[in-house]
């Protein structure tokens, strides 16, 4: 039993921490650090600079420009990104198709796009869910009809996230309505420059515009868009939501938040007092931290499994579900510790170059709209019911 | 034993229910929110002409002195259409206030407008400092002349920005947060430093802070004995708790309507997804909630117009903490049962999950009230 790093461990951490101390953009750390909206100009500005450094792709092998981390580097660069408030790499491109791609895709494709992700050329977003397939991913309906050199694509996606920056989306789509729903599912690249695509934006309960519609009317995709085979995209669909899932733990998050919910609580008045010295406050503070603890070990010992060369099963599911929880309660107690000002929707103090007099304390604004933007955590990446299904299924044999 | 409401009350709930089902469609409420005001003054204007914004008043001003019951009854309608208009500020809160604390003449110059809708009163009882201890004010009121002048700040006022009179807690004597030596002033908006700073808020109403300099009142703002009125905000205070824990139930019970529509309409893997057991537990479980907070509710009501005592400021803390808890649990859970939906703006369902939440921050949230019991708990 050792819980410690290693001296080269150690040295990976000095190296990430003079990097992010050099390199981190002090304004955009501050908008992560206070749960406040990023623009498409800070994910492309975090994007260049993490690219320059090498370490964009971490999934990626080192052929294709990535940076071949161990598991627990990845851990040491997810505890100190959060720590330090580097926004999370926008993970469509880099992280989910990039990977499909490298494994299923054929040379053409990878010359193609993996440098163009890469570079932040692209702009990646997900053509996952439908209106009528949520959690049954399966029964999607969007259709690709081949047509020539070209498939006919119809139908519509949604809560597709970041839409409206993206130039390109990559889609389940279903090619044959012949066989079981699985089977006839194939994986689509599309340019959303393609006439016939439209974007309608949805907006969440905090006024926010994070997720949209898109919309294919008889849009033409070149078959060369097809990834690996036709009707085997559900293969890929599910070897891409593996990554999806690691990480949606968010435990170097839910670290960031704790310490930011602290601090808060310690400036915040309770009876004339910092309201952390309020018991029933402190308790329930104590209580988050000592569950984000016990997750905290959780995480380390998957990652100790992997690093030994062990797969991450429904562990990862399990993690899912406790580390949203967490994320979810800390989130609760922000809202909670600024009392009646929960209430008040500031918004022009949540917009750049906001230097107006803030209306109560400076990490205020956006804490109820967090809170409530967070309740996404238990229903995306497969909702948690869906986590704790597998966990059923795959550990329980239930 | 009966819990059924009376022939009256039951007509005066099914007005009220009629009122807001014809009127304040969802898409209707999204448009008032979205005014100045932050509300429909028409809507305003229809609960005055049908009498019912004066309620609680006696009938010389037009009202059928009704009590914590009548008063539960119109805010349970209100809560089920997410109603914006400041039934609680001005009605419940400014006009409870004043019909305590006022003088006759005082009574006689605001309480008449306050039960015919004509005139808006809001309530400036928190600070930022204050969390949810009404007892913590800073705010000063130095004798000047005949009168007084004010200093200080007092937070997230709601429907303040549109109020006609706002009635302000402050200090004649005492240190912060000492019940003995707050008084109550009733101000126009209009007066010489009073200025306030309007904002949305997170569940589509509007409120603002309001800041004091040297603001210079006459003698006749004071309301009731000086330094005395901590006990009057308390006991106003207990029967606005009763009648937002009253709009809670119907906040709950529509949430949990389109709840369970939606588990009986939405399809997944070929089949309703009310036919999975545990989407079926959760939805039991937030109608067991439901039950909880609507016998609180009730038991609120019951006492929001007795004599004060020890007995009925626990059961106002106990409905407060009750419904504050039922109101995130059904907040929560119903958006998770609908999935992305239940977040989303043109849905119905994510405004009412807000203002479950915000209903938690006003008046003092579960642990605000769990204390308050704690402290008064009884032995034997």
């Amino acid at each position: 039993m050792n819980m410690n790093y290693t001296a080269e461990e150690l040295a990976f951490r000095d190296e990430v921490r003079a990097f992010l101390d050099e390199k981190l953009p002090a304004d955009i750390a501050a908008k992560v650090k206070a749960f406040r909206p990023l623009t498409k100009d800070d994910h492309q500005r975090w994007q260049k600079i993490l690219s320059a450094q090498g370490w964009y792709a971490t999934h990626w092998p080192e052929e294709y420009g990535g940076v071949s981390w161990s598991p627990v580097q990845k851990h040491i660069w997810d505890e100190e990104s959060s720590r330090y408030g580097v926004p999370r790499s926008v993970p469509f491109g880099v992280n989910m198709v990039a990977p499909v791609i490298i494994k299923f895709g054929n040379e053409e494709q990878k010359r193609t796009y993996l440098p163009r992700i890469l570079s932040g050329e692209d702009w990646w977003c997900q053509g996952y869910s439908e209106p009528g397939a949520g959690s049954d991913l399966a029964s999607l309906k969007t259709r690709a009809v081949r047509d020539g050199d070209h498939y006919i694509v119809n139908g519509q996606k949604t809560w597709t996230t970041l839409g409206q920056h993206a130039n390109m989306i990559f889609c389940l789509v279903r090619t044959n309505t012949e066989v079981k729903a699985q089977e006839g599912i194939s994986f689509l690249l599309i340019d959303m420059d393609a006439p016939g695509i439209t974007v309608r934006p949805i907006i969440t309960l905090d006024g926010e515009h994070e997720v949209n519609e898109v919309f294919f009317e008889d849009v033409k995709v070149p078959v060369e868009n097809l990834v690996g085979e036709e009707d085997k995209g559900w293969t890929y669909a599910k070897f891409l939501l593996t990554y999806e899932r690691t990480g949606l733990a968010g435990i170097g998050l839910s670290k960031a938040a704790l310490a930011h919910l602290k601090q808060l609580a310690s400036r915040r008045l309770k009876n004339g007092r910092p309201l952390i010295e309020n018991t029933t406050f402190s308790q329930r503070i104590a209580k988050v931290e000592i569950d984000l603890t016990a997750a905290g070990i959780s995480n380390l010992r998957i990652i100790a499994s992997v690093e030994g060369g062990g797969v991450p099963g429904a562990e990862s599911s399990m993690l899912k579900v406790k580390g949203t929880e967490i994320r979810q309660s800390i989130n609760d107690l922000a809202r909670r510790a600024i009392g009646p000002y929960a209430l008040p929707f500031v918004e022009e103090e949540l917009a750049d170059g906001f230097d107006g007099e803030y209306l109560s304390d400076e990490h205020a604004a956006p804490l109820s709209a967090h809170y409530f933007n967070n309740r996404k955590l238990s229903i995306f990446g497969g909702s948690n019911e869906i986590q704790k299904n597998i966990v059923s299924k795959m550990i329980l044999g239930l | 034993m009966d819990f059924r409401l009376n022939e009256e009350q039951q007509m005066l709930q099914d007005t009220v229910a009629r009122l807001v089902r014809g009127e304040y469609s969802f898409e209707k409420r999204l448009e008032f929110s979205e005014t100045e005001a932050g509300f429909s003054e028409a809507f305003w204007g229809q609960l005055s002409e049908l009498g019912l914004t004066a309620v609680p008043f006696s009938e010389e001003l037009g009202g059928f002195g009704g009590g914590g019951v009548e008063v539960q009854s119109v805010m349970t309608e209100l809560g089920r259409g997410l109603c914006l208009e400041p039934y609680l500020q001005s009605v419940i809160l400014g006009g409870g206030l004043i019909a305590q604390a006022g003088s006759d003449s005082q009574q006689e110059q605001w309480l008449g407008g306050i039960a015919s809708g004509e005139l808006k009163a809001a309530v400036a009882l928190q600070e930022p400092q204050s969390f949810y201890d009404l007892n913590d004010v800073a705010t000063r009121a130095e004798k000047s002349g005949d009168g007084y002048v004010l200093n200080g700040r007092k937070a997230v006022v709601i429907a303040g920005h549109c109020a006609d009179l706002i009635l302000v807690s402050a200090r004649t004597s005492g240190d912060t947060r000492e019940a003995d030596g707050i008084s109550l002033f009733a101000l126009s908006p209009d007066t010489d430093g009073v200025e306030r700073r309007t904002y949305p808020t997170i569940d589509g109403s509007k409120g603002c802070d309001i800041t004091l300099n040297n603001v210079q009142v006459g003698a006749d703002a004071l309301l009731g004995e000086e330094g005395k009125a901590a006990d009057v905000i308390e006991y106003q205070s207990g029967r606005a708790i009763a009648a937002l824990c009253a709009e809670a139930v119907g906040v709950m019970e529509v949430a949990n309507e389109l709840t369970l529509d939606y588990l009986k309409q939405r399809k997944q893997f070929g089949v309703p997804i009310g036919k999975f057991q545990v989407l079926q537990h959760r939805m039991v479980d937030m109608m067991s909630e439901l039950e909880q907070a609507r016998s609180m509710a009730i038991l609120a009501a019951s006492v929001a117009d007795i004599e004060q005592s020890d007995e009925r400021r626990r059961i106002l803390s106990a409905a407060k903490n009750v419904i504050g808890r039922s109101g995130q649990f059904i907040s929560e859970n119903g958006i998770q049962s609908h999935g992305g939906i239940g977040m989303t703006w043109e849905y119905n369902f994510a405004h009412y999950a807000k203002r479950l939440i915000t209903i938690n921050h006003q008046l003092g949230d579960d642990d605000f009230h769990l204390e308050r019991y704690a402290n008064l708990l009884q032995v034997g």
